[in-house]
């Protein structure tokens, strides 16, 4: 019965929506004042597409049964991610592992390399895995995702369970997931991520209640529910599919770009001062004749290990012959000298030093090539090995700060199927200061836009539409930030200014957009069962400076190479007191609403403006000044204290709406 | 129970003989006894998959560890007498676009 109301909303919504922006479009944008008009309706437009895909999530809301129990003979291994957590913490969540009553192993991945987190294992029987040799200091580490490819190399369980190190598992968090597999298709179930930190009235927004409720359970419909990094459950045989055709394409792309790469190096090489050396100058042939030779194998589809290995031949070959030909004449001039000057030295003597030689110069480093930096470089780069990761096969994606998003879309990609289990089986910490909850964010919002500007959904041609969707709706989100500036700004310039952005504030104008806003908040009310949503909607206005920032670093970072300035969230409370400055745009623009709420009256009274319009922008200031307010409340929080009664778990909030 | 993997060294490569299910168990230990080859000297390895009647992603991911290891060893790995569900994994990964399947284990380094 609700599916039926959630889709009769969802109709009345993108009806009553398009009706209202629309019109804004059309008829209503004060042209005068283009400046404002026109990037008001903009936003209005972002804002409708935003709720249209959120109607399109729930549209397809799946509520799953319990699955069929699993084969006994199931292999997991539970993974436990750290890299600086407190220890104890990290134990805590490793001993409540260790009891998961399904057969399994315990790792605890430690990034830190940490040689007591090494001890309590130990002692504990818990297994231990940190980087292997391969991860030298010049790879990319690629933060969790390389701790967990790493671990992925030195385990074999047929299924993973992932934990962050604070999420303490409960014992049956298997035996009530794994029966998902029994669809061999299916390679991940994904469960809640709940935070038991958290007060009644959630200052800082922790909980993701419509997150993990309606929307993964509409993704879910779609196939298309996340992989959020932390208590889910993966088949190992996706995710090395996933890093062997991963490894294909790197390696293919490496392969064509080394051979492009090594013809440039070689024609300047010819230009430089070692090629008037004969020796160097033959080499330089042999070397660009292999590289032609290899394109056309590439071409005819030869595989890229043949390839690879006649070009390395090919070359070695030649450095050889020059080199021992190089030698054979110094060797025969050390000979005649020897014979000459020094007859107690033995000719064999003379030999195997040479014989030494020889191989020691044909060695890479060492060989006239090795002069050629550039040339060098780009051979070596002729390879299946893969040489600019510590390992070749790197199942979790690296493209992204935020490698479960990017994961999971590539999961589907391969056509695996997906499972959003509604049930709280892992309890976590929440950050309890502002700082570090603004750094999570941040963090989430910039590895979600590094996806989007990499892998943009709407083009992978292997996702279904429905997925496709799934994932351009939630980065669709994080662009919010721009449309709040908009919504800030708008109510301040008609207060300050008189300048109004729709042509006329008439009946034309509420007609169309109270019944679209009444019908709007009706179907977050419906679809989210009476789920407490308002905390959610205002931080999405509030972090603007977030979200903003977020996507100008993610797109300086994909499109420029520059950091994104990534920071791990600490799980310790930051120290210190309340900290204002973090919210400083937050306050200029809340100074900003006051003032324009009384230059506004001020107006109205002097007769400068119109009762009506200042009615209207002086209710939206006042929205504005109350979503802002959650902030207050953020930097004044102190942190938990463990008598609040934390809100409702979603099986009970289920529960009640039954 | 059978040895899973053994390996004989050959006049001109080491042939390592794969038996049976080539999966995630049986991957470690792939990479080990290729470890061992390579330390040992031969650094041509070509791994015999005649026997060899299943094959996961992890198999395939062990062989791809071996062939760095022969590689950076300054040699070659290479894999023959694939069966038919190995030849399907190997396709449906693109794998093959990598490693080239020689008919047998005399074959394989055939050509140098």
């Amino acid at each position: 019965m609700t599916r039926f109301w959630t889709r009769l909303l969802v109709v009345l919504t993108v009806i009553l929506g398009v009706n209202y922006v629309a019109w804004r479009w059309y008829a209503s944008l004060n042209w005068d004042a283009w400046w404002i008009a026109v990037p008001l309706v903009i936003a209005e437009t972002y804002s409708l597409i935003d709720v249209m895909l959120f109607g399109l999530t729930v549209w397809n809301l799946k509520i799953r049964k319990p699955p069929p129990t699993a084969p006994a003979d199931a292999t997991v291994d539970v993974f436990i991610t750290t890299y600086n957590e407190p220890l104890d913490l990290v134990l805590t969540t490793a001993l409540a592992a260790k009891d998961i009553s399904w057969p399994h192993s315990t790792w605890i991945l430690d990034d830190g390399n940490r040689p007591e987190m090494r001890e309590l294992a130990d002692t504990h029987g818990i297994g231990y895995v940190t980087r292997g040799a391969d991860w030298t200091p010049d790879m990319p580490r690629h933060a969790k995702a390389g701790n967990l490819n790493n671990a992925l190399m030195v385990t074999s369980g047929e299924y993973l369970l992932i934990l962050d190190a604070d999420q303490i598992p409960e014992p049956d968090i298997l035996d009530k997931t794994l029966g998902y597999f029994n669809d061999d298709r299916v390679a991940l179930v994904q469960t809640p991520q709940y935070f038991i930190n958290v007060p009644a009235d959630d200052p800082l927004g922790s909980q993701a209640p419509l997150f993990y409720g309606p929307i993964q359970q509409g993704k879910d419909g779609w196939n298309a529910a996340f992989f959020c990094g932390s208590n889910a459950i993966l088949r190992r045989e996706a995710l090395m599919q996933l890093g062997l055709v991963g490894y294909v394409k790197a390696t293919e792309k490496s392969v064509r770009r080394a051979l492009s790469a090594s013809k440039q190096a070689i024609k300047k090489a010819r230009r430089s001062e070692e090629a008037r050396n004969p020796l160097v100058e033959q080499m330089l042939n042999e070397v660009e004749a292999a590289t032609t030779a290899a394109q056309q194998e590439l071409d005819a589809r030869v595989s890229l290990s043949e390839i690879t290995y006649r070009v390395r031949r090919k070359v070695d070959d030649a450095v050889r012959t020059l080199v021992a030909a190089d030698f054979s004449a110094l060797q025969s001039d050390l000979e005649e000298i020897a014979a000459m000057e020094l007859a107690h030295v033995g000719e064999g003597g003379v030999t195997t030093v040479a014989t030494d030689a020889v191989d020691r110069m044909s060695g890479r480093d060492w060989s006239p090539l090795g002069a050629l930096e550039s040339v060098h470089a780009v051979l070596e780069a002729i390879s299946v090995e893969r040489t600019d990761e510590a390992q070749p096969i790197m199942p979790l994606a690296t493209i992204s700060v935020t490698e479960d998003m990017a994961t999971a879309m590539r999961i589907h990609g391969l056509g695996w199927k997906s499972v959003y289990h509604h049930e709280i089986l892992a309890n976590g910490l929440a950050p309890e200061d502002l700082k570090t909850m603004l750094t999570q964010r941040l963090r989430w919002a910039q590895g979600t836009m590094q996806v989007l500007l990499r892998e943009n959904p709407l083009v992978q041609r292997r996702l279904s539409w429905g997925q496709r969707l799934m994932y351009f709706s939630t980065m669709w989100t994080y662009l919010s930030g721009f449309a709040a500036v908009v919504y800030f700004a708008a109510p301040i310039i008609y207060l300050t200014l008189g300048i109004l952005p729709v042509s006329s504030l008439s009946w034309d104008f509420f007609i169309r957009f109270i019944p679209f806003m009444v019908v709007n908040q009706l179907l977050f009310v419906v679809a989210g069962h009476g789920i407490p949503t308002w905390r959610g909607q205002q931080y999405s206005l509030a972090l603007f400076p977030t979200w903003i920032k977020a996507c100008t670093t993610a797109a300086r970072n994909v499109w420029f190479g520059r950091p994104l300035g990534f920071a791990v969230t600490p799980k310790a409370r930051q120290s210190g007191g309340p900290s204002w400055s973090l919210i400083r745009p937050q306050i200029t623009v809340a100074v900003l609403l006051a003032v324009a709420m009384v230059v506004g009256i001020a107006r109205l009274l002097t007769g400068l403006s119109e009762p009506l319009g200042t009615l209207v922008n002086v209710a939206w200031v006042a929205f504005d000044l109350v979503v802002l307010s959650v902030l207050v409340k953020a930097v004044l929080y102190k942190g938990f204290v463990p008598e609040d009664v934390g809100p409702k778990r979603p099986e009970e909030r289920n529960a009640d709406a039954v | 129970m059978q040895m899973q993997f053994s390996y004989e060294v050959k006049d001109t490569y080491a042939e390592v003989k794969s038996v049976g299910r080539l999966n995630m168990v049986a991957a470690p230990k792939l990479r080990e006894v290729v470890n061992e080859v390579v330390a040992g000297g031969s650094n041509r390895v070509v791994v015999n998959l005649a026997e060899t009647n299943f094959m996961d992603s992890s198999g395939l991911g062990a062989l791809i560890g071996c062939l760095k290891a022969a590689r950076q060893a300054g040699g070659d790995l290479r894999i023959a007498a694939v069966q038919p569900q190995v030849k399907m994994v190997l396709e449906l990964t693109n794998m093959d676009r990598v490693l080239t399947a020689y008919p047998s284990a005399e074959e394989a380094f055939g050509d140098d």
